[in-house]
């Protein structure tokens, strides 16, 4: 293939990624006892789109593995063998070969660790063998088995192909035949014209032959024709039938699908899609579900109808209920079809918008001084370009939303693996999965949550015997839950064990001498275990007890312009509560005026404002000054002096203090006065300068000024030196 | 893209190349015009706290933010008064958008490569090293600038020093 196709890598990438989620979260809701029949279906889909596109990216590793792990689910799928606990953890880990393979693409060449790869292949292997009913490499095998793929198939496979395809290697194509099963090489092989005749004796069905064939020739090269073996003439028939009437007509009935329900451009695009995966030429090969699979990325019910084709069992009567699917499929892609666009479009059209809204602003200013009987449409058209403008600014916010699912999604498996290596019996519960935030935020929260998570399993959640002495199920339950309150995002983790123990932190935060008296609130002594380096764990596990952690928690919450809460009751849990701003865009400040200019605080960091009396602000030693308040003296940062600016107000009584709090620290600032509230698009100063010491943006006020935003931690460590 | 910007200019500089040319006191500048993203007047600009005083602040040029240099300030050139006439070169280089004050912006010139003179080791304001050449027009010398390199040089404190 001449194309360059590492201009469509970042697009495998980015699916196979998804895929690979999809996967295990599928596999992590499988229910053991009784799998459903369509979620099996939807991994083997998962799988089988990262085996094709890894092949046609000649990621041949990831298809190795892939058709390993493909081989056993299709097992599987066709209720030929039982699932298992094991056989769940086996996948689990392939998964997470998968991704360390794609990572190590991504990435350049990094080494995946190969042990670990053939490791889960051959478990997967011996899994897919192991459990196969016996008696299956004997050719005279059962004829009224349960399933006709049971037994093994001799099939006559011809495969012919160019000579001078760089991409046919008649050995690799041998060698991913002989991981499916037997072959022997026929009479009327000649390797060098590009002709291959085989004898292939294997357990898999003759689309699985011409799935992995697939990867090496194209599929109008390759015959296969069961060699004349009794127990193949009646697959025979279905095979014939299948493969002449059937997959035609369902690649017609795709197409009309298709049509049905989308518009002719999206069906080009969609076109382009699939060629971007390197399936060009197959097309229009009888291989609709290669295609497929790759198409469907968003929409999973449209594939039920689909691939019943590949079910050989099923073959005319489904044709006749298309109609049928036909409309499923029209309602499932309302909801589920969308586009790829990169988020620095995204970003501009926030920007763009952001700018209407300030014109907008400027012009409502300006309106707002005309004769409103005069201009009484003028005025009428201001409301109205006044509400559009709102509107526009929600919807084109919410592009850079995403759900918490994006997040919460990896919990069942941290939780599952981690309950099983601690022994304990926990469920997990994820409540408002729908709750949408900022992508900037849904990729800094999953680390702080994740650590939160793991807290409550190894110290919160007890275990099991401990928890029925206690009078509890034995079985632990953490609760993850989303919702909007007002404008913030409000993030629980909580857990009903043990909950925390209010004299093991004190006694804890006495050793390390950290200032503490019995006096302290719960809530205070609560805060404690933030501090760095604090645990209360006796021992240092791979999990957790190293105390490095609940301080970067709070550091990174609090980074995202967010807090931690925590309540607790000994024994009957804890919970803790981040609450997060919507969008890291978008900062809740005060705006304050020194001289000429307004400065924006940020609203997170402000304790109190007011105005001290006279006698309240002294001065340490001639110079440093502090300001008496409610008992604490507090250090004083006038801003004027801190940047050099000519105030309007010299003395702090005439002015205001804004008292501070940062990294536990407070200081009162002293400002002119204050201006007002304002939600500030957060701007960055650094794309076309420099950092400025104890500023962490800019925004632009209404007026179309700059104004810049104080970075309070900065400002705070300022006085300290 | 910088390499492909590069061999443009390269090339241009056969047939000539065009320049912007502006006025600092009593030198006039020139510019490679396709580091010139705009001009516009001088608008209220947010000053920036324990910066040099050339650099008056930070303006909102649609939606970004833009520092603002003086050049007269920069270079003792002129006098730096402020009114409906103070004109501001809107730059674009090295992926990042400036501001520079100027006298007044003259206009643009084609100048071939024959009318480019190498620049002399000393002369104008501006340190030899941000001097591409002395370029000719009519009995006009003018000065003309390696403004990309000027403006990411740690002198104008534009840019963090790591990244100059």
């Amino acid at each position: 293939m001449s194309i360059d196709m590492s201009q469509f890598y970042q697009v495998f990438f980015d699916e196979t990624a998804e895929h690979l989620a999809a996967m295990e979260s599928l596999l992590l809701g499988l229910d053991i006892e009784s799998p459903d029949l369509d979620d099996l279906n939807a991994i083997f889909r998962a799988a089988h789109s990262i085996k094709g596109g890894s092949g046609t990216f000649g990621f041949t590793d990831m298809t190795a593995v892939t058709h390993v792990l493909e081989t056993l689910l299709d097992r599987l799928r066709k209720v030929e063998l039982q699932i298992t606990d094991e056989m769940v953890d086996t996948f689990l880990q392939a998964g997470d070969v998968l991704k360390a393979q794609l990572d190590g693409h991504q990435s350049g060449g990094a080494e995946v660790d190969q042990q670990a790869v053939d490791e889960v292949c051959a478990k997967l292997e011996r899994l897919a063998r192991d459990a196969a009913p016996a008696g299956t490499v004997a050719a005279s095998a059962a004829p009224d088995q349960a399933s006709p793929h049971s037994a093994e198939q001799v099939y006559e496979v011809r495969v012919e192909y160019a000579q001078d395809a760089a991409s046919t290697d008649p050995q690799t194509l041998l060698d991913a035949l002989g991981a499916l099963g037997r072959v022997e090489m026929a009479a009327g092989a000649d390797a060098a014209a590009g002709k291959l005749v085989m004898k292939f004796a294997t357990a898999a069905g003759e689309d699985e032959i011409r799935d992995t064939l697939a990867f090496f020739v194209q599929p109008e090269q390759v015959s296969i024709a069961p060699a004349n073996n009794a127990a193949a003439q009646t697959e025979d028939v279905g095979y014939g039938f299948f493969d002449d009437v059937v997959v035609p007509q369902a690649a017609a009935a795709e197409d009309d699908g298709y049509g049905f329900f989308v518009e002719p451009d999206a069906i080009k695009s969609q076109v382009e899609d699939a060629q971007g995966y390197g399936f060009f030429e197959e097309a229009a090969s009888p291989q609709p579900a290669e295609v497929v699979t790759n198409i469907e990325i968003e929409s999973p019910a449209r594939s039920n109808g689909r691939r019943t084709v590949d079910d050989p069992t099923v073959t005319a009567a489904k044709v006749g209920r298309r109609d049928h699917d036909k409309v499923a499929v029209a309602a499932s892609s309302a909801d589920a079809s969308s586009i790829r666009v990169s988020i620095e479009k995204v970003d501009q059209l926030i920007n763009l918008v952001g700018e209407l809204v300030i014109t907008q602003a400027m012009l409502a200013q300006t309106a707002s001084g005309v004769d409103p009987v005069l201009y009484e449409t003028l005025l009428n058209g201001m409301a109205q370009l006044d509400r559009n403008t709102r509107d526009l600014q929600e919807s084109v916010m919410s592009i850079r939303m995403m759900p918490i699912s994006f997040v919460f999604s990896r919990f069942p498996r941290v939780v599952r693996d981690l309950a099983g290596k601690l022994g304990k019996q926990v469920e997990l519960k994820t409540i408002g999965e729908g709750t949408e935030l900022d992508k900037g935020l849904i990729e800094k929260i999953a680390d702080p949550l994740t650590h939160l998570v793991r807290n409550s399993l190894d110290h919160g959640i007890e275990l099991p015997e401990k928890r029925l002495a206690a009078g509890k199920d034995a079985k632990g339950t953490i609760t993850l839950r989303a919702s909007h309150q007002g404008g913030n995002i409000v993030i629980e983790v909580g857990d009903d064990g043990a909950g925390l123990n209010r004299e093991k932190i004190l006694s804890k935060a006495l050793e390390r001498g950290l200032a503490v008296g019995d006096h302290m609130s719960d809530q205070e002594v609560w805060q404690l275990i933030f501090a760095p380096g604090f645990s209360t764990a006796d021992v240092v596990t791979d999990v957790s007890g190293r105390g490095v952690g609940m301080d970067v928690v709070k550091r990174n919450i609090e980074g995202m312009g967010g807090r931690v809460e925590i309540a607790s009751e000994t024994g009957y849990g804890s919970k803790i509560t981040i609450r997060l701003p919507l969008t890291l865009a978008i900062l809740d400040g005060m705006s304050v005026a020194v001289g000429e200019e307004i400065f924006i605080l940020p609203l997170t960091y402000i304790v109190e404002s007011f105005q001290p009396p006279q006698e309240d602000v002294k001065t340490v030693s001639g110079q440093g000054r502090v300001v008496h308040v409610r008992g604490e003296y507090l250090p004083l940062v006038a801003l004027h002096e801190a940047f050099n600016m000519t105030p309007k107000v010299a003395e702090p009584h005439r002015g205001i203090l804004v008292i501070l709090e940062s990294d536990g620290s407070k200081v009162a600032l002293f400002v002119d006065g204050l201006v007002g509230q304002h939600q500030v698009v957060i701007k960055s100063l650094e794309s076309n300068f420099r950092r400025v010491p104890a500023v962490s943006g800019a925004t632009i006020m209404g007026d179309g000024k700059v104004a810049l935003i104080l970075d309070v931690a900065a400002l705070v460590r300022l006085n300290r030196h | 893209m910088q390499a492909n910007q590069e061999n443009a200019v390269a090339g241009g500089m056969a047939e000539g190349q065009e320049f912007l040319t502006f006025t600092l006191g009593h030198e006039e500048y020139g510019i490679d015009i396709l580091k010139v993203q705009e001009i516009r007047g001088y608008d209220a600009v947010t000053a920036i706290a324990n910066t040099p005083a050339f650099i008056k602040g930070v303006i909102n040029l649609r939606g970004v933010i833009v520092p603002i240099v003086d050049m007269r300030i920069k270079f003792n050139l002129g006098t730096a008064e402020y009114d409906q006439f103070t004109v501001v070169i809107i730059l674009n280089v090295a992926r990042r958008v400036v501001g520079m004050v100027v006298d007044g912006v003259s206009d643009v010139i084609t100048l071939a490569a024959t009318q480019i003179k190498p620049a002399p080791e000393f002369g104008a304001s501006l340190d030899t090293q941000y001097i591409m050449g002395l370029g000719t027009v009519d009995e006009r010398m003018i000065i003309l600038a390696d403004i990309e390199r000027l403006m990411t040089s740690s002198d104008m404190a534009l840019v963090e020093e790591a990244a100059a």
